[in-house]
């Protein structure tokens, strides 16, 4: 296990040295380079060239990227063009109600998908298996543009049930506060993730059934009933623990499109109108911070994975 | 046609739903490319006496848009750039993800490991952002996006492919065919992509779906194809402005085709893999 931990942790390690080079080189492919980023869109190029000057803007590039690391370690993302605020500082406001929003979509996509993905395999082939596969289905195949503008109709306009858009306010308690502005953008999230873990509980569910150790439980006298909630569906959610870790960029592209229809006040509405002003500061701390996210949340998943299950540990990715 | 070809065929047919999918994308493809043979109109020049005309006035079957081009030959239009981007990038990301993937697998070691670190970093960086940087740097055009969608979508496949290739690589007839003197590029390509087919093949057809899904968000990202060009995205966007106003005629074609399409994708890729006997654990 130990081996395990310190391979998967170099793995990773690398991994988020490739991230801070892709970035690195972006800001530089950018026209203005850094300089813009942080004098802003109103400098002059004599201005530009003086603080390439002294700020060794002017060096060769692999000094440039380790003194772009050392700033990065010390938490300067740069500074925003548009907002006057440091990068830094919006996302430490911004990515918790991002988490907020994220978790409760994916927790009732997850608490409707794993029973759902487990009824599916046990009456696979049957008309129940094809008619909801075929719904959830549907609300995969549906752009979360299109989804959100239908809920709102029937939801907001022809029946006024709920508020057609996400609370405003700048703490989590204010967002909660008015949780009935919360449940279109919690069901849009659900409905487009929905699809992909009930369909990954569902052929997981059926590839484990097919395992020796399921017949072996069968010999035994394990009742049915229990192989499969118990025995089945602890490998099964253990490998959804590990897709999960992999699946935060896909939850992001999912939070840009929710959070800019219903004017949510996260993460991905930050990113949503940084790209419409070109905000690039903004655009790389936010990619920044999300793929380091998901390197730590993939290694951490594996860690987890392989803590439960021994078999993870020889086979290393 | 082989046995086993054969059987994968028989298979695939047995599967109602699949063909059904099947049928539906012949069905769309004839709709998007043959139709405007049938049904002229003109996609190119705009007519604003005719705009937002409902469904049915002035010889409009779909109606008008914004801009007065007819609906429904606007959707033939759409549709064929809908249809060529996901197609092409599909199978774009597929080809790349199944080289990049075979190559990891087969060779082992370090070479396999600075391949899939490149996978990994890519599966970190969200694709919407190199999808806008893209779109800043160059105009789209169909070719564009089939390049640009491609490259950003190769990664899965790329994943699933290097997994099997792992497990092909120590069979025992590509070890032989090794100490027989074969050389490396003999062995993926005759031995291990070829086994390795059906995982190839189901996942092509879900990157196409996922592609024509992509396209239609880069379209709302305001990225698609330009004027006078379109999609069904940028239909289906440009349409939700005019929501308002109840020209539902703008919004529900797209929106259906869209979901019709990708669906259809969905399904024939499982119908596949069941035909190919496959255990494909993520999909």
């Amino acid at each position: 296990m130990g081996r395990f931990v310190v391979q998967r942790a170099a793995q990773a390690a690398v991994v988020v040295v490739l991230v801070t080079i892709v970035t690195f080189l972006l800001l530089h492919a950018l026209p203005g380079g850094p300089a813009r980023g942080i004098l802003g869109l109103k400098a002059t190029r004599i201005q530009i060239e003086q603080f390439n000057k002294t700020n060794g803007f002017d060096e060769p590039l692999p000094r440039q990227y380790w003194s772009y690391l050392v700033r990065l370690l010390h938490g300067n993302l740069g500074t925003s063009y548009k907002l006057n605020q440091s990068v830094a500082s919006l996302l430490v406001e911004r990515v918790p109600k991002t988490l907020l929003l994220t978790a409760m979509s994916t927790a009732v996509a997850l608490v409707l998908a794993v029973p759902l993905g487990v009824w599916q395999a046990l009456h696979r082939h049957r008309v129940g298996d094809h008619v909801t596969s075929s719904l959830v289905l549907v609300g995969y195949a549906t752009p979360a543009f299109f989804l959100a503008l239908v809920l709102v109709i029937v939801f907001a306009e022809k029946w006024p049930l709920l508020p057609p858009e996400a609370p405003q306010g700048t703490s989590i308690s204010a967002l909660l506060a008015h949780f009935s502005g919360l449940v279109l953008p919690i069901v849009t999230g659900a409905v487009t993730t929905l699809a992909a873990f009930s369909r990954y509980v569902r052929s997981s569910v059926l590839d484990n059934l097919a395992e020796d150790y399921v017949r072996t439980a069968r010999a035994k006298g394990v009742s049915e009933r229990r192989i499969v909630w118990i025995h089945v569906l602890r490998n099964s959610l253990t490998s959804l623990v590990a897709l999960l870790g992999y699946y935060l960029p896909v939850l992001f592209g999912g939070a840009v499109v929710v959070e800019s229809i219903y004017n949510y006040p996260g993460v991905g509405l930050l990113f949503w109108n940084a790209a419409q002003q070109s905000d690039y500061p903004v655009l790389l701390g936010v990619v920044l911070v999300i793929s380091v996210a998901t390197v730590v949340g993939s290694l951490a998943a594996d860690l987890a994975q392989a803590a439960i299950d021994p078999r993870v540990r020889g086979a290393l990715r | 046609m082989s046995a086993a070809t054969d059987s994968v065929y028989r298979r695939f047919l047995r599967h109602r739903l699949g063909v059904a999918g099947l049928v539906v994308i012949v069905l769309l493809f004839g709709f998007c490319f043959l139709g405007p043979v049938v049904y002229h109109t003109n996609q190119v020049q705009t007519n604003i006496l005719a705009a937002n005309l409902a469904p049915g006035v002035q010889g409009h079957p779909l109606g008008t848009t914004d801009v007065g081009f007819d609906e429904l030959g606007r959707l033939m239009v759409g549709g064929r750039s809908s249809l060529e981007i996901g197609l092409a990038a599909g199978l774009l990301a597929t080809a790349i993800g199944t080289i990049w993937g075979s190559v990891a697998g087969y060779a082992g070691g370090w070479l396999d490991s600075v391949l899939m670190r490149i996978v990994d970093t890519g599966i970190a960086i969200p694709a919407l952002f190199l999808l806008l940087v893209a779109g800043t740097i160059v105009r789209p055009t169909v070719g564009v996006l089939i390049v640009i969608i491609g490259v950003v979508s190769w990664l899965v496949p790329a994943r699933l492919v290097r997994a099997e290739s792992l497990t092909l690589a120590n069979r025992e007839y590509v070890l032989t065919m090794k100490a027989l003197g074969g050389g490396s590029a003999r062995a993926i390509g005759r031995h291990i992509v070829p086994n390795a087919i059906g995982t190839v093949v189901v996942n092509a057809t879900f990157q196409v779906a996922d592609a024509i899904l992509l396209v239609a968000y880069v379209s709302f990202l305001g990225l698609g194809v330009p004027f006078p060009g379109t999609d069904w995205g940028g239909m289906l966007s440009n349409g939700i402005s005019y929501t308002y106003d109840g020209y539902w005629w703008m919004i529900v074609p797209p929106g259906v085709a869209i979901i019709l399409v990708v669906f259809a994708f969905n399904v024939i890729g499982d119908a596949l893999r069941d035909a190919f006997e496959l255990r494909l654990g993520s999909r």
